[in-house]
């Protein structure tokens, strides 16, 4: 054990513990703006400066290990200015129009200057060449924003494996940018928004379509029903003050009728119907020798990573369009026709936790009923701006239900909102198909923050091998073991983002910074699960509503029709992705 | 020359080649011609480093050549290309032996002459011979004897200008790769350590740390592999020092570095150099491979079992790449950024592992303290810096040059003595020393001995041992922007007090420059270098206020001319300005109206001219060429 002393206070540390984290072992906050614990420590942003007696300067606690007997102190005049000019001179080189930027209120910039008491910007002076970026339909970069932490770097590079972005350039003109200075949209970028969560100023945010939708509601012409993700209900709440792992389902239903939607349905439905389709596809390339393992598709972050990154598994990959796409199909036919409303004058709106389904909802194949089968896709956050924007506290509604009959839904369907809940879904189906009869709910096997687990099961006498990977570098790993034959499944489940859709770049902004991230990902996958066990109905084969669309419309899993409207298909995308290794 | 080499596998082998090589590198050492003119050998060596190459030293070398053979002297005429001699202002520089005669600027059309008149005549062509000033008369003929050597210690230049740089065997024969033989053969590496320890070396890169310690730590830190690195990244504005010894002596490197992997426990050797120096990489290139067809690189060096090689790797001009930790990042392949230590790169440096970094100049220390001992290299310099430094001396001085000098040695000596004092006769002002993280020293301190801590105390640095002298004609603000300027240009971007703070540092001398600062202005200009000098991630930052701080010390009334008296004393910052005709002065010669290239002077012969502020561009010439000071700003 390091013996040393922080602001005169003695604390015992393992070896390769940093000051930052010995101090808030001692409860000392020390600000830091660059700091991503384990995955950005890099001592860039200079926020976390600290004196120690016998060094020449001032150094970072981020990246400073503890030694024995050595003195910190971490709020001395030198610390106080050095950390106050710092971020004067941040804010130097910053477009400051706080009052109309999308991060207003949640800025970690904004917050440091006032916990370091800035008063006021001496310097003027040049500010950094800067571009939006809006090429992309999910994501939306203004670089005069950018103080260039390098999170997101970070981020894309070691927790996904990506590296879309990265620095260009060299001192005042340096940037956050894809090779070649490309715009986002030219880029191999998954469009999975991890960056979006970590950004601390209004550099990197979704790509905003508040206004598109807020125009489609107050048309009168047009019918426009809304369906909720999974992971919706489970951390909206956090956006007004609820605690992390509230499920407001209800509150949630009710403030999106207040909004003016139609009919408020559920994504969960779509799900069930992508889990009677994907356990059918399951068994009938067991049957027929594959191509295995089969790979869910219903993650677009992942889709488009593998398009760009692993070309060679696209043949893996289900065929089956994700839930809300399915849901998306199935309104603009089944529910048109059963309303006789005109398929055009719908417009289907998608709550997602998800910045990568704007992307996907934009993809022309997906339009199999000759309308697109999702118009807009808003993300948490956009919709909790909108129920801002309206007035609407959704803390104080009432609890409400969605409408029938696409808002029924089973505890199956709402397992697609964690890590390994896809897998679990199809499981319960799959092997109630192949056994002839329900003899297991909980496959506790496939559950947890573990980033990639596996399986071996016996399901009707068969093994079965599954494997779950969640954060695209984890999946990385996992592709590349079954790439070499090192390990061979059935089934492979992957989710682009830590955590499973819970974590998506959609997501409320961690409230306490994004070093809460895992534990916020953590109470909200909890939350998923008790959504779970509160339903009458888990497995999603038996959800009366989806019995009734295949008896009504859609005929047999796998069939024709379901062809036509709940599959799609995937190809190699440019650039060609460099595996971060 | 070119015999066939087999390996060498022991030290019989080594000293058997030594041998066969150092006769004729004794023949070019200076020595006294004999009485017989027309029997002894002679030798003339053209230097074919970079700045005479830039001077067109090639078609000399040609010339000679040609010549040599055309007057039937092949026998006892040996034209030889050697490493630079460091004078390189008077490139292409030729020396001839016997006699140590020293010929300035020689072009091919010169050669003949000089064979008709000295090879064959024994009469030195005293037009080429170096004379102290275009004016003067008197010439110096022998090297030993110029002004310019004169107080020079080269111990780390010893060969450069002695041999060919592109032929190990006459490495071998100057006794290259006996100090590495003495290492694996007599010494452990502990025994190795400690001599470099005793030396007292510190690193010639820079911060001046002290080498043996850096050895050691490597040496104690646990894992496997390590490496040892070589940093010839060399960046300062108008450095050289690295590059010629590359270019000159590149085995002095290679061996050095083979010892240091011997003494810390590595088997692998980098040696970062800029692309910009071709010559440099090319040298180098050829010395690895020849050094690897001996078998003093590569496994079982000397018999010993020992293993070391050595690679290159190229640096694409960043500035910041000559930090240790962005350095070893550009290694990598990554992004040349530096990280925070500790770590240090002695515990995890490249690829993780514990790894040696020293710099060109540092580890050309190395063979000759292992020859001669710890006492014999403390026997030069000052006991907290000893040995001797290499500095790279421009800006305004007569010799533009590299010279090597003990440490301790006083600027003045290095300015008037080596350095020919400064043209024109005008004062001198400062000597900025440390490149862009250095400072400037003015003239109350030019009798200071040069070693680290007198240039620290002093507020500059050794640095690499750029230094470039300032004259009358210097305005302190604008050397300060200057080398901010280019700080700021080749700040890596990571940290907010250097990518930010050196930016507005920048402006605000901008605006004092252009007239437009405050007093104001000032208190910033040192709060934000305190920032950037404590708060920033490397030493590049560190250090970047460092020619603003060091100007505000010594020459404050000079900033305060430009804030408050809207006037640049020394007539740089062209807004501060105004050229103006003293009537008082002026005869009338006419000569500022012809040269003023707007026309902006105007007056008639024999009565006082003056100039039109509305015309004038403020560029000086008038004040140049009047031969009556009439000309004031």
């Amino acid at each position: 054990m390091i013996q040393l002393t922080i602001d005169g206070r003695p604390i015992q540390v393992e070896p390769g513990t940093t000051v930052l984290e010995a101090a808030r072992r001692l409860g000392i906050r020390i600000p830091t703006l660059c700091y991503l614990k384990e995955i950005n420590q890099i001592g860039a942003c200079r926020m976390c400066v600290v004196e120690v007696k016998g060094y020449r300067t001032l150094q970072t606690a981020c990246s400073l290990p503890c030694a024995d007997g050595m003195e910190v102190r971490t709020n001395t005049p030198a610390v106080r200015a050095a950390r106050r000019m710092v971020l004067e001179l941040l804010l130097s080189d910053h477009q400051v129009d706080c009052p109309t930027c999308l991060r207003a209120g949640d800025c970690e910039l904004m917050r440091l200057a006032q916990e370091t008491g800035l008063r006021s910007v001496r310097f003027t002076g040049e500010k950094h060449p800067a571009r939006v970026d809006t090429s992309s339909p999910a994501l939306a970069v203004d670089s005069s924003k950018c103080i260039l932490c390098q999170r997101c770097v970070a981020v894309c590079r070691e927790v996904q494996g990506v590296a879309a972005i990265s620095l260009a350039g060299r001192g005042f003109a340096s940037r956050v940018v894809p090779f070649f200075d490309h715009e986002l949209g030219e880029a191999a970028c998954t469009y999975c928004g991890q960056c979006t969560l970590v950004c601390p100023t209004g550099a990197l945010t979704e790509k905003d379509d508040t206004e598109a939708v807020w125009a489609a509601l107050l048309d009168p012409e047009k019918h426009v029903i809304v369906q909720t993700a999974p992971a919706i209900r489970v951390s909206l709440g956090e956006a007004f003050g609820l605690p992390p792992g509230t499920v407001a389902t209800g509150q949630m239903v009710a403030a999106l009728r207040r909004l003016g939607f139609d009919r408020v349905f559920d994504t969960n439905l779509g799900a069930d119907l992508t889990i009677v389709e994907e356990a059918s596809e399951l068994i009938q390339r067991l049957r027929s020798g594959g191509p295995l393992p089969l790979m869910t598709s219903c993650c677009p972050g992942w889709v488009k990573y593998a398009e760009h990154f692993w070309p060679e598994f696209l043949d893996n990959l289900s065929s089956c369009k994700s839930p809300h796409q399915m849901f998306g199909a199935m309104a603009k036919t089944y529910y048109a026709q059963k309303m006789g409303i005109d398929p055009a004058k719908i417009v289907v709106v998608s709550i997602m936790p998800c910045t990568a389904k704007k992307f996907e909802a934009s993809r022309p194949e997906l339009a199999g009923s000759g309308y697109p089968d999702v118009d807009y896709v808003l993300t948490t956050r956009e919709l909790a701006r909108m129920l801002r924007q309206a007035g609407i506290d959704l803390a104080a509604l009432p609890e409400e239900e969605f409408d029938a009959p696409l808002g029924i839904s089973t505890g199956a369907g709402a397992l697609f909102g964690a890590t390994g809940g896809v897998m679990e879904a199809a499981l319960r189906t799959a092997s109630t198909w192949l056994e002839g009869e329900p003899r297991r709910l909980v496959f506790t096997e496939v559950r947890g923050l573990e980033g990639v687990r596996e399986a071996s099961l016996t399901i009707a006498g068969q093994e079965l091998k599954v494997a779950v990977a969640h954060g695209l570098r984890n999946a990385a790993r996992l592709l590349e073991r079954i790439r070499s034959g090192e390990a061979t499944y059935h089934f492979v489940e992957v989710m682009a983002c830590p955590g499973g859709c819970v974590g998506g770049g959609g997501q409320p902004l961690p409230a306490d910074g994004p070093d809460s991230l895992p534990a916020l990902r953590q109470a909200r996958v909890q939350a998923i699960y008790r959504v779970d066990e509160a339903k009458a109905i888990r497995y999603s084969h038996e959800n009366p509503a989806i019995k009734q669309l295949y008896a009504e419309f859609l005929g047999e899993p796998l069939g024709e029709v379901p062809h036509r409207l709940l599959h799609t298909h995937y190809h190699a995308r440019q650039p060609v992705g460099i595996r971060v290794r | 020359m070119s015999q066939t080499v087999t390996r060498i596998r022991s030290l019989a082998d080594l000293e058997a080649l030594h041998r066969q090589y150092a006769p004729e590198l004794a023949l070019r050492q200076a020595r006294e011609a004999a009485a017989a003119v027309g029997t002894e050998p002679i030798r003339v060596m053209v230097c074919k480093s970079t700045g005479c190459r830039a001077a067109r030293s090639e078609p000399t070398a040609r010339a000679f050549l040609q010549e040599v053979a055309a007057q039937g002297l092949s026998d006892r005429v040996r034209v030889v290309q050697v490493g630079c001699l460091g004078f390189c202002r008077m490139g292409p520089v030729v020396v001839v032996q016997p006699g140590d005669i020293f010929y300035c600027r020689v072009q091919a059309e010169d050669v003949p002459e000089i064979v008709r008149e000295h090879l064959l005549g024994g009469r030195p062509v005293e037009r080429l011979l170096y004379a102290v000033s275009p004016k003067e008369k008197a010439r110096i003929a022998a090297r030993k004897d110029l002004p310019f050597y004169k107080g020079q210690e080269r111990r780390v230049l010893k060969n450069c200008g002695l041999i060919d740089p592109d032929s190990i065997e006459e490495a071998i024969g100057a006794g290259r790769y006996f100090a590495l033989a003495k290492a694996l053969l007599e010494m452990t590496p502990e025994q190795v350590i400690d001599e470099v320890k005793r030396s007292g070396l510190r690193g010639r890169g820079g911060g001046g740390f002290p080498t043996g310690r850096k050895w050691e730590l490597v040496r104690a830190q646990p894992g496997q592999p390590k490496y040892v690195i070589c940093n010839a990244d060399e960046g300062d504005p108008g450095a050289f020092m690295d590059r010629s010894i590359l270019e000159a002596d590149p085995h002095a490197v290679l061996e050095a570095m083979a010892i240091a992997g011997y003494a810390v426990g590595a088997e692998q050797g980098y040696i970062y150099v800029r692309a910009e120096y071709p010559l440099a990489v090319e040298r180098l290139t050829t010395a690895i491979r020849q050094a690897r067809e001996l078998g003093l690189l590569g496994d079982d060096i000397l018999g010993t079992g020992f293993r070391f090689d050595i690679e290159i790797r190229l640096g694409a001009g960043a500035f910041v790449c000559g930090e240790e930790t962005a350095l070893i990042a550009s290694v990598e392949g990554q992004r040349g950024m530096p990280r925070p230590r500790p770590p240090y790169p002695a515990q995890a440096g490249l690829w993780g592992k514990p790894t040696l970094n020293n710099n060109v100049e540092t580890y050309a220390n190395i063979p000759d303290i292992i020859l001669n001992g710890a006492d014999w290299f403390r026997s030069l310099g000052t006991p907290a810096s000893p040995g001797t430094k290499v500095f790279a001396v421009a800006g305004n001085v007569n010799n533009v040059a590299l010279m090597e000098v003990p440490m301790g040695t006083t600027l003045r000596e290095i300015v008037y003595g080596m350095g020919g004092g400064i043209p024109g006769g005008k004062a001198f002002k400062a000597a900025q020393t440390g490149g862009p993280s250095g400072g400037c020293i003015p003239a109350e301190y030019l009798d200071t001995p040069v070693e680290f801590d007198t240039l620290v105390e002093l507020g500059s640095m050794m640095g690499s041992g750029g230094l470039i002298v300032l004259d009358e004609s210097n305005c302190m603000v604008d050397v300060a922007r200057f080398y901010l300027q280019f700080t700021q240009d080749e700040s890596c971007g990571k940290c907010p007090p250097c990518r930010i703070g050196t930016k507005r540092m920048l402006e605000i001398l901008d605006r004092i420059a252009s007239g437009q600062g405050t007093m104001e202005d000032l208190d910033a200009l040192e709060q934000l270098a305190e920032t950037i000098r404590s708060a920033s991630l490397c030493g590049l930052g560190q250090t970047a206020p460092n020619p603003v701080l060091s100007t505000l010390r010594y020459f404050r009334e000079e900033y305060i001319a430009h804030v408050r008296d809207k006037r640049c004393p020394a007539g740089k910052c062209k807004e501060l300005t105004h050229y103006r005709i003293d009537p008082e002065r002026c005869k009338g010669c006419g000569l500022c109206a012809r040269k003023c290239p707007v026309g902006a002077i105007t007056g008639e012969v024999r009565k006082p001219f003056v100039i039109d502020p509305e015309k004038c561009i403020k560029c000086g010439t008038c004040a140049e060429v009047c031969r009556f000071a009439a000309v004031v700003h």
